[in-house]
């Protein structure tokens, strides 16, 4: 029988006091215990017709995962999870759950929606700590699959396509599998221990990583073409500048290049780790979301003050909430509704120069569109200025492959099969949407390597 | 783990080291680097392949920071942790003519492998040496071999021509027709240098050094102007088309972490004394 709980028991998140996390790069959130998260899970209604699943890119079968939590099933629980998701430490940290399993939740009409991704979190951490069990893997189809790109869709397509009987080799220019989830997202939101054993977890289903390899350069195309099939993974990492004046003076970074020195390179703890890094006192970033926000609080906790500056207004802001909520615990200052247009100084940064923007008619993204207001700029004191306003599909493979159709933006066109338009040669993730979330990646990858498995077998 | 298969001094502050590394190795281009990174602490620095030999390539480096001194110590036998490569885009090296081959410093490293693809395609080669003095000179029989004629040019006059390569790419100008011109070394040489061939409207590259994180053209860390236009030097180069670089600018961004550098080498010669303080009790 459930256990009817009020709405005032809602278990509260435990996220650590901010003048303790703003000298360290440990997790903020610090989880829950199991009694808490039994209880949470007690909340769950079961439905019959479970609205969760629908809104979770990889189908995982919460209500039975969440089922066996409330039973204190843990193992068990992370053996459903892990059915359909083998990074759940992962996925239960960086999900946007707000808009995916917990947006569809039917308790979140009335209360508060189940807290489905700490439960994950949850389950996962708990599972890893007493010794990951390895899903079954079936029996070797003799066939070889290349996956280029160990990010998110690169590691959940080899993981499903070993687990199918594949020779996979996963391809990775990088000298750490993991892409965005370790050179892009901080520790303080994803410790890299965990992203590691996740990893490791993948390898172990018998995946091939070759590390260091630049595909179309240390792997000609013609190599992976030799493959069965391909699936490219390959990401959006290609930052964009706003080609401002002053743009390339010492002290400028993209987002990518500045949470690559710190969160891959360790640059926080230079010179014990040789990676340099400019320690901005007065840091502006510019952009509204879920990078700019983890660039800001990186460079708050390499101890500058730090403003960020958003050309729409706060409700518009595409950051995760609590996100947003978290980088204004720690000190962020936000000026919305302006724009940066020059940078100023001479040998480094002096200052940056904004202007105020006003919201008009709805554009295309049925958003105001910001319009800059005649006469209303200012200075903010600044010697550090990192932009975070997108990436763009990786173009160096692509450009490699004249035969890959692409779309206007770089992407790699795919049908719904993730097929690209030449012969066994699949992708999927941001190097096919342009840059987008981990999990919607990671379900693009799924679906490919079961088209990729049924054009083997149809073969 | 990549093995150092022969590591060894060239000249003053210059070292060679040879890696085995089958995946750059049996793709490496003229014009390409890598990406060393020495150890789990290390930075990623971008090196260029200067030659070639089965499973193994050449780096020539000059030590300046705290990455390259550390490099310099290291052995045969001993190992680099990750070789990323290679890396950039090859040299354009189709059939001109003659042409011209400028090394200033260590930047000669990176021209017999180039010398060699211009040659296999039919070109007629001449080298050019520079150095500040006769001890500083390298690969001069590698250079001898692989170009149709070597020059020579020291700043002090102790060894070939007293003065610059600059002016030895003008006289071979005067003397001859000059098709294509590579000019390599540090960023003022280079700027300088090309100088002499833009009048003439000499095709003329430059391989360009900018700090780089990944390499790979994900971090713009070595993003550099030409002809009015931001490019990626890891990707879209490292050779661009001389006469249409913003140097001004790449030497502004080679200065970014001028104090980090300094503190860095500083901290790791400071333990080095320290260690070798520690053998004498030994």
């Amino acid at each position: 029988m459930r256990i009817s709980v009020p709405a005032g028991v809602v278990i509260p998140m435990h996220d650590r006091n901010v003048e303790q996390r703003l000298h360290d790069f440990k997790e903020v959130d610090g989880g829950l215990t199991a009694d808490e998260a039994k209880i949470e899970a007690e909340r769950c209604l079961q439905c019959k017709k479970p609205l969760c699943v629908k809104g979770c890119p990889v189908t995982i079968d919460i209500p039975a995962f969440v089922r066996e939590v409330a039973s204190g099933n843990f193992r068990k629980a992370a053996a459903v999870i892990k059915e359909q998701n083998m990074l759940p430490a992962i996925c239960g940290r960086v999900c946007p759950q707000e808009v995916q399993c917990e947006g569809q939740c039917i308790l979140g009409l009335k209360e508060k929606p189940i807290s489905i991704g700490e439960l994950e979190r949850f389950v996962a951490d708990t599972e890893r700590a007493q010794g990951l069990v390895l899903p079954q893997r079936k029996a070797a189809t003799g066939r070889r699959v290349a996956v280029v790109g160990a990010g998110p869709a690169g590691l959940t397509a080899a993981a499903e396509l070993a687990r199918m009987g594949y020779a996979v080799t996963l391809f990775e220019s990088l000298h750490a599998a993991g892409g965005v989830l370790m050179y892009g997202i901080p520790a303080f939101r994803l410790p890299k221990e965990i992203v590691k054993a996740e990893i490791d977890a993948v390898l172990s289903l018998g995946v091939e990583l070759k590390l260091n390899h630049l595909v179309g350069r240390s792997v000609t195309v013609k190599e992976l073409l030799s493959y069965d099939a391909v699936f490219l993974g390959t990401g959006a990492g290609l930052p964009y500048f706003m080609g401002l004046p002053g743009e390339n003076l010492p002290g400028v970074y993209s987002a990518n290049e500045f949470l690559t020195r710190v969160n891959l390179m360790h640059a926080d703890a230079f010179p014990v780790s040789d990676t340099p890094i400019k320690r901005g006192s007065r840091v502006v970033v510019a952009g509204g979301g879920n990078v700019a926000m983890d660039a800001a609080r990186v460079a708050r906790r390499l101890g500058g003050k730090v403003t960020l500056v958003y050309r729409r207004r706060e409700e518009d802001l595409p950051a995760r909430e609590e996100e947003t909520r978290r980088a204004k615990e720690e000190g962020i200052e936000f000026v919305m509704c302006a724009n940066p247009v020059k940078i100023l100084g001479d040998q480094g940064i002096t200052g940056i120069e904004c202007v105020r923007m006003k919201m008009c008619a709805a554009d295309q993204s049925g958003r105001p569109e910001p319009v800059p207001v005649e006469g209303s700029h200012f200075t903010i004191d600044a010697d550090v200025f990192i932009a975070a306003i997108g990436q763009g599909p990786n173009p160096l493979l692509i450009s490699e492959i004249p035969d890959l159709r692409r779309g206007k933006r770089g992407n790699v066109i795919v049908d719904d099969q993730f097929r690209t338009s030449m012969r066994k040669v699949f992708a999927g993730g941001d190097v096919a949407t342009g840059a987008a979330t981990v999990i919607l990646a990671m379900g693009a990858a799924k679906s490919a390597a079961h088209a990729i498995d049924t054009m083997l077998r149809e073969e | 783990m990549y093995s150092i298969e022969k590591a060894e001094q060239l000249a003053d502050k210059v070292y060679q080291m040879w890696v085995k590394a089958p995946h750059v190795a049996h793709h490496a281009q003229a014009g390409q680097f890598v990406i060393f990174r020495i150890d789990e602490k290390g930075e990623r620095i971008p090196l260029t392949i200067s030659a070639v030999d089965g499973d193994s390539f050449r780096v020539i480096f000059m030590t300046i920071g705290k990455t390259t001194t550390h490099l310099a110590a290291l052995r045969a036998g001993d190992s680099v942790q990750d070789v990323a490569g290679p890396l950039g885009k090859p040299s354009e090296t189709h059939r001109f003519g003659t042409c011209v081959l400028v090394g200033g410093g260590v930047g000669t490293a990176s021209l017999p492998i180039i010398a060699r693809s211009l040659k296999a395609s039919g070109n007629r080669v001449i080298g050019i040496v520079g150095a500040r003095n006769a001890g500083l000179l390298i690969l001069e029989d590698e250079m001898t071999k692989a170009c149709d004629e070597l020059l020579i040019s020291t700043d002090d006059g102790t060894k070939g021509f007293h003065g610059f390569a600059a002016d030895l790419l003008k006289q071979v100008m005067a003397r001859e027709q000059v098709d294509a011109v590579w000019i390599i070394g540090p960023a003022m040489m280079m700027k300088v240098t090309c100088e002499v061939t833009r009048p003439a409207g000499i095709k003329t590259f430059v391989s360009l050094n900018p700090v780089m994180v990944d390499g790979t053209g994900m971090c713009g860390s070595c993003r550099v102007i030409v002809g009015g236009e931001t490019r990626f030097a890891c990707v879209d180069g490292p050779e661009f088309d001389a006469h249409r670089v913003d140097f001004n600018m790449l030497m502004g961004r080679l200065r970014t972490y001028q104090p980090e550098e300094k503190e860095s080498l500083e901290r790791y010669n400071a333990h080095i004394c320290a260690c070798r303080g520690g053998d004498s009790h030994a």
